[in-house]
């Protein structure tokens, strides 16, 4: 079974129909693209999958189980774990408490530990705390761990963006244009660390991307958007020699 | 990365090196030090204060430094610096001073920190009660300044939960300290005092004591269910729907208890028992202060900060951010409840025109002036205007110009307030200070 199914989800904005009969199977370990222009729709879809929208019509299953209609933190809790195109960090917040606080929904020990601070809230935040290094020796930026993020350069933000999303657990990892904004070093090294998020933790990613390098050479199936619809699915092979696709991003050839 | 240590290490040495002036040796001194030296002088006062004051040609002792007397008669400052040097200068500074011989006062500190956490806490706030208890002894008004002040901390540390830690603006702490005040105060009149609202006492008096923080409880509980009643409609969405629900709240409850002639409509309630002493009203502060420290600094406390720096993001983060929001905007009022049964067992007495817009305005700027998001910043808030605003006494209506120039000052120059995003670690602050210069 797939890990996550998604059967013909529909969405209007008032009359704007943004999002048409879209479907999407994602399996477990596998990495899958969306592209499009502008305005297609793509970030749209992932707030519909992830709760922020509500969609018009549509079945979403995660892990086998209908989602539509949970609260986005629910969402996140099942297992789908997610970056956002414009950085979301918590500005007055240091590095490590990004992490430690995605860890909100694995905590146990209540307004109670939280209030007199039992030993039991010690000891599961001394544990919280042991993950997030890991997540963020993984993400080498452990050594900016007290530091505010405001303060770090923007390939670092998203570094802990990063590690901030693989603290809630998830099955699957949308990112939503994870390279935007990068200089080409950044972008292979972000590169590095997608690929060894897959290995190394086996989890499916659900990426939308810009940069067409990037996705050839990450993603084993693309879905290419345009106006909310899904016009091409395949291997990056196939949808670099789709017609439908070259003309959506290039235009038709006028015979004059 | 070593750009960064590079930055670090020059700030390290640039602090170094303005620790080598006089400052910087006070500030190697750690706390426990300077709270022996405030009990020496306590002690001294109690004990030599007003012959000096006699010996000074002055008639009592200045009760709030000095301060209010030379504000009446600015020919007393030679006198009332002289009293300030002599009973509280000189003391402080020399007890603290003898702690820096051969690191005393540090070595004292780092041994101290070694045994449980509760015990150096117990210690440092057993020593600076005393001295409280000893300086306050000395004129009732002083009693009453300092219960007063201590309910400002409470009042304004909840406050600053939501309007600083959750980002929210909250306009209705009076209305919240009022239901406290009220439910306190008809647990503790009805039962244990004659009154002509409630009759006849109905417990003997002797339980009474035992039994007044149950009253408390009941009025931080009442307000907690006020608060549920704004949470409910305002933190469907974001935005000033709070602000505007909460301030309109606030009348509500007054003009409600206006208009109760069972709680005294607007004369109001009076005869409460007088439990609120300087113990308990300080033992509660303390409360107050150690659980909502505890709350904000645990991983449930942050996710209120997330809520406010980026809402989406919490909740993509997994975080409940609806239910966080409700239960830190109940805990603040809670607080305010409290508060507000100690203040109604301070005066014994209360009525509705206390908890109008003057109190928001006064707590509002506590928090602004103190720091958003500090537990620190909101005692040293709290303390600094409440004790300003007494000590500003003879000037009047005067008084109502300096406080808010003040506060403008404030905005202008650091706009979150004094000591703002600050952690306050107990660890921190009762631990040695000590420097490279300090050590040799």
């Amino acid at each position: 079974m797939a890990l996550l199914e998604i059967i013909n989800m529909t969405h209007f904005f008032g009359g704007l129909r943004a999002v048409h009969d879209y479907n999407l199977s994602v399996e477990p370990g596998q990495v899958r693209g969306l592209i499009g222009p502008n305005g297609a729709g793509k970030t749209t879809i992932f707030n519909l999958i992830t709760g922020i929208y509500r969609p018009s019509q549509g079945t979403i299953l995660l892990d086998g189980q209908g989602i539509v209609g949970r609260q986005p933190y629910q969402i996140a809790a099942q297992g789908l774990g997610r970056t956002f195109q414009d950085l979301r960090l918590w500005r007055h917040m240091t590095v490590l408490e990004h992490v430690k606080l995605a860890r909100y929904s694995k905590l146990s020990y209540g307004l109670i530990g939280a209030f007199f601070g039992t030993p039991k809230r010690h000891a599961e935040e001394a544990a919280t705390e042991k993950r997030a290094y890991e997540l963020l020796e993984m993400m080498q930026i452990a050594h900016l761990s007290d530091q505010l993020v405001t303060n770090l350069p923007y390939g670092a933000q998203r570094r802990v963006e990063m590690a901030r999303a693989l603290a809630t657990e998830p099955k699957i990892l949308f990112l939503d244009e994870p390279t935007a904004g990068m200089n080409p070093e950044e972008l292979i090294q972000m590169m590095a660390i997608i690929r060894r998020v897959r290995d190394d933790l086996g989890l499916a990613i659900f990426l939308i991307e810009h940069r067409l390098k990037m996705v050839m050479e990450l993603c084993d199936i693309i879905q290419t958007l345009v106006f909310g619809e899904v016009i091409a699915e395949g291997t990056p092979e196939e949808i670099q020699n789709d017609p439908d696709v070259i003309e959506a991003y290039l235009g038709k050839e006028v015979v004059v | 990365m070593n750009e960064i240590k590079d930055a670090a290490l020059a700030a390290e040495n640039g602090r170094n090196k303005e620790s080598i002036g006089l400052r910087g040796k006070l500030q190697g001194i750690p706390l426990i030090a300077w709270l022996i030296g405030i009990l020496a002088a306590a002690v001294l006062e109690h004990t030599f204060g007003k012959i000096l004051a006699a010996a000074l040609d002055m008639e009592k002792i200045p009760v709030l430094f000095g301060l209010t007397v030379i504000l009446k008669e600015p020919v007393m400052i030679p006198k009332a610096a002289i009293y300030g040097v002599l009973i509280y200068g000189i003391p402080i500074f020399t007890v603290a001073w003898i702690f820096r011989i051969r690191s005393a006062g540090n070595l004292l500190a780092e041994n101290l920190l070694k045994l449980p956490l509760i015990i150096p806490t117990l210690i440092h706030l057993g020593i600076f009660y005393a001295a409280l208890h000893i300086w306050s002894d000395l004129s009732a008004y002083r009693v009453l300044t300092v219960k007063l002040t201590l309910i400002a901390v409470m009042m304004t540390l909840s406050l600053n939960v939501i309007n600083g830690y959750m980002g929210e603006f909250s306009c209705s702490h009076p209305g919240f300290m009022a239901l406290g005040a009220y439910a306190a105060s008809a647990f503790t009149v009805g039962l244990f005092a004659d009154d002509r609202l409630f009759g006849a006492a109905v417990l003997p008096e002797v339980l009474g004591p035992y039994l007044f923080p149950a009253g408390l409880v009941i009025g931080g509980f009442t307000a907690a269910i006020g608060a549920l009643v704004i949470a409910i409609p305002s933190f469907r969405t974001r935005g000033d729907y709070l602000a505007i629900i909460s301030l309109a709240f606030l009348f509500i409850v007054k003009s409600l208890l206006e208009n109760l002639e069972v709680v005294g409509g607007p004369r109001g309630m009076s005869s409460q028992p007088d439990y609120a002493n300087l113990p308990t009203v300080f033992t509660w502060c303390v409360l107050c202060v150690w659980i909502i420290n505890n709350f904000v600094r645990s991983i449930l406390g942050k996710a209120l900060n997330a809520v406010r720096d980026d809402e989406t993001a919490a909740d993509a983060m997994t975080i409940n951010t609806r239910r966080t929001k409700m239960i830190a905007f109940m805990f603040g009022a809670f607080w305010a409840g409290v508060a507000g049964g100690l203040f109604a067992h301070v005066l014994r007495y209360v009525n509705p025109a206390t908890f109008g817009i003057q109190k928001l305005a006064e707590v509002l700027a506590m928090v602004y002036f103190g720091g958003l998001n500090s537990v620190y910043g909101s005692i040293v808030g709290a303390v600094s205007l409440s004790m300003l605003s007494e000590a500003l006494r003879p000037l009047e209506i005067f008084k109502w110009i300096i406080i808010p120039l003040l506060l403008i000052l404030v905005m202008i120059f650091r706009p979150t307030g004094l000591i703002s995003f600050t952690e306050f670690d107990p660890r921190r602050i009762m631990g040695p200070k000590n420097r490279k210069e300090g050590e040799v």
